[in-house]
């Protein structure tokens, strides 16, 4: 489903913030990427999102070579990966039913669907009953649930997160943890970016270490040692 | 797009403009201004068009003939005066005909004053032919022609009249042209500006558009909608000034200068409009469009 094959990525002459990264991802999996800050992760994201152009190497999704995804053609493409942030990024002027309702208005859902679906999500996500609030009457858990509600209402098969238990407590941190592996649970890939190695290690998932834009280790579950 | 998402970024587009008060607020000014302006130009260029064209149906050419020419002669030239694409109408003016004018005119009261030319008509070298012109502009071009034709003495001419006419139209026209097109130019420079300072306050909100799937028609709408709506404000504002000032103004001219209303007459405040509305509502809309299209293509590159 994901595929990276010696994937480099420079930003400017110089060291390569990616350095020929290959890595195979198959549907349904929940995968963990941990690296010191500054060793590519986030390039990694981006390289996913096609914000950004591999320097080398090719990016395969579901089979589609994604230097062949046009200008055009983004759009329908990332509609196939729901992505999160450590911050959030929610819109600061709309509640949370509008910020989960904005990613189906901005694919041009029918009006009847969003309306069935954006309650469905914020149930999954376990905020039913806050859908008024505004982001800013939220905790931060609280918040990034909303995030992961508008990445996943248009049904990606993909989810990334970046960071998105970094700016959460370690309670917040392990309910966000869990409701991604209830999503990945439920079918969707999921891949996470993160710094929070004892949540790695209890969570017993496949991990690959990225250290200065090499990936160093790539395990699956039970193998991961420090 | 569906209905729904036009309506959709129609709104968020009027939610642009809301946002944005001050830049709003400052374009639909000048915009406003620019119409405004157009529209006083617009009436009063239109309004002295009428008076030129009533001025130019007074002003006659009038062609005198050689002494002792035949009748036939004086038919040949009234033959070639027809020819004339620029004559609107000529008649033929008999001496005895200019004799009896020149009497009303000047001994209308007494007209025993008259009597000592009663057998010989001091005017029997006066006949001649009176030609409007439907443009007046042409009229040196027609004098020259008449004064060429064979058995043609002399040819009368207003060309003070003429020339000053057809200079101030044109005077009008071009200050106000030159004008309305600096404003133009400024109400876009704004507009952009203003839809600009959109894009720029909500960079994030269009960056998480896009990592969600938006396609770029739907990014760019909104702000579409804002500068349109901005030049449609700006265009129907100064339209509704206009209306009221114009009759406001009609009524004015005519009570203290009671002597004007012999000499012209203004133009009725539909007739203005029903060209004036459409013009510069296509102007506004035009405007905004352009302005906001201008700022889309630098800085959203989406
Ligand atoms: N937009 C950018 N322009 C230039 N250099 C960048 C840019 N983004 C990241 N980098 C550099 O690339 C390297 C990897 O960054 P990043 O992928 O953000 O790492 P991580 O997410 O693991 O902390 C860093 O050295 C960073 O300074
Ligand atoms: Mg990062």
């Amino acid at each position: 489903m994901i595929r990276l094959d010696h994937v480099s990525k420079s930003y400017e002459a110089g060291k390569p913030a990616l350095d020929d990264v290959t890595i195979h991802i198959d549907p349904g999996e929940f995968v963990f990427v941990v690296g010191d800050s500054g060793s590519g992760k986030s390039t990694l994201i981006r390289l996913l999102l096609k914000e950004l152009e591999p320097t080398k190497g090719k990016i395969y999704i579901n089979g589609q070579d994604l230097k062949k995804v046009t200008h055009k053609k983004i759009p329908m493409y990332r509609r196939n990966v729901g992505v999160v942030f450590q911050n959030f990024r929610l819109l600061p002027d709309r509640n949370v039913y509008e910020n989960v309702a904005f990613a189906m208005k901005v694919i041009e859902s029918p009006n009847k669907e969003i309306k069935k679906k954006v309650p469905t999500m914020l149930s999954l996500v376990g905020l039913a009953a806050k859908y008024r609030s505004m982001p800013k009457q939220l905790s931060g858990g609280e918040q990034q649930r909303v995030a992961i509600a508008r990445a996943l209402v248009n049904e990606p098969k993909i989810l990334l997160a970046d960071e998105p238990t970094g700016n959460l407590d370690p309670t917040n941190a392990w309910e966000i943890m869990g409701l991604l592996e209830e999503i990945n649970k439920r079918g969707t890939t999921v891949i996470v970016v993160t710094h929070n190695m004892e949540i790695v290690k209890a969570m017993n998932k496949r991990v690959i270490t990225i250290k200065k834009g090499v990936v160093v280790s790539d395990v699956g579950g039970d193998d991961y040692e420090d | 797009m569906k209905i729904s998402t036009h309506v959709y970024n129609v709104g968020q587009g009027m939610k642009n403009v809301w946002r944005n008060k001050l830049f709003s607020l400052a374009s639909i000014a000048t915009m406003s201004a620019c119409i405004f302006l157009f529209g006083i130009f617009y009436s009063l260029g239109t309004n002295f068009q009428a008076m030129v064209k009533t001025a130019e149906e007074g002003v006659a050419v009038t062609v005198f003939f050689d002494e002792g020419i035949s009748q036939a002669q004086i038919d040949e030239i009234g033959n070639e005066i027809s020819k004339r694409a620029e004559v609107s109408e000529y008649n033929f003016v008999s001496a005895d005909d200019a004799w009896a004018t020149f009497q009303e005119e000047y001994f209308g009261d007494n007209p025993e004053l008259a009597e000592g030319f009663a057998e010989d008509n001091p005017l029997a070298n006066s006949a001649n032919y009176e030609i409007y012109l439907n443009d007046v502009s042409m009229q040196p071009t027609l004098v020259s022609f008449l004064e060429g034709l064979d058995g043609v003495r002399q040819v009368n001419q207003s060309e003070v009249a003429a020339k000053t006419l057809t200079d101030i139209n044109s005077a009008i026209t071009i200050i106000s042209m030159g004008i309305v097109v600096i404003l133009l130019a400024v109400s876009i420079f704004l507009i952009s500006n203003t839809v600009m300072v959109g894009i720029s306050v909500r960079r994030e909100e269009i960056a998480i558009m896009k990592l969600i799937g938006a396609k770029d028609a739907f990014v760019r709408q909104p702000f579409v909608v804002e500068g349109i709506m901005i030049g449609l404000i700006g265009s129907i504002i100064p339209l509704i000034l206009l209306f009221f000032m114009y009759e406001e103004v009609i009524k004015y001219m005519a009570s203290e200068f009671n002597f004007l209303s012999n000499m012209v007459s203004f133009i009725p405040v539909k007739t203005i409009f029903t060209t004036l509305v459409p013009v510069s509502l296509l102007l506004g809309v035009g405007i905004g469009w352009i302005g906001s299209r201008v700022t889309l293509h630098k800085h959203l590159k989406v």
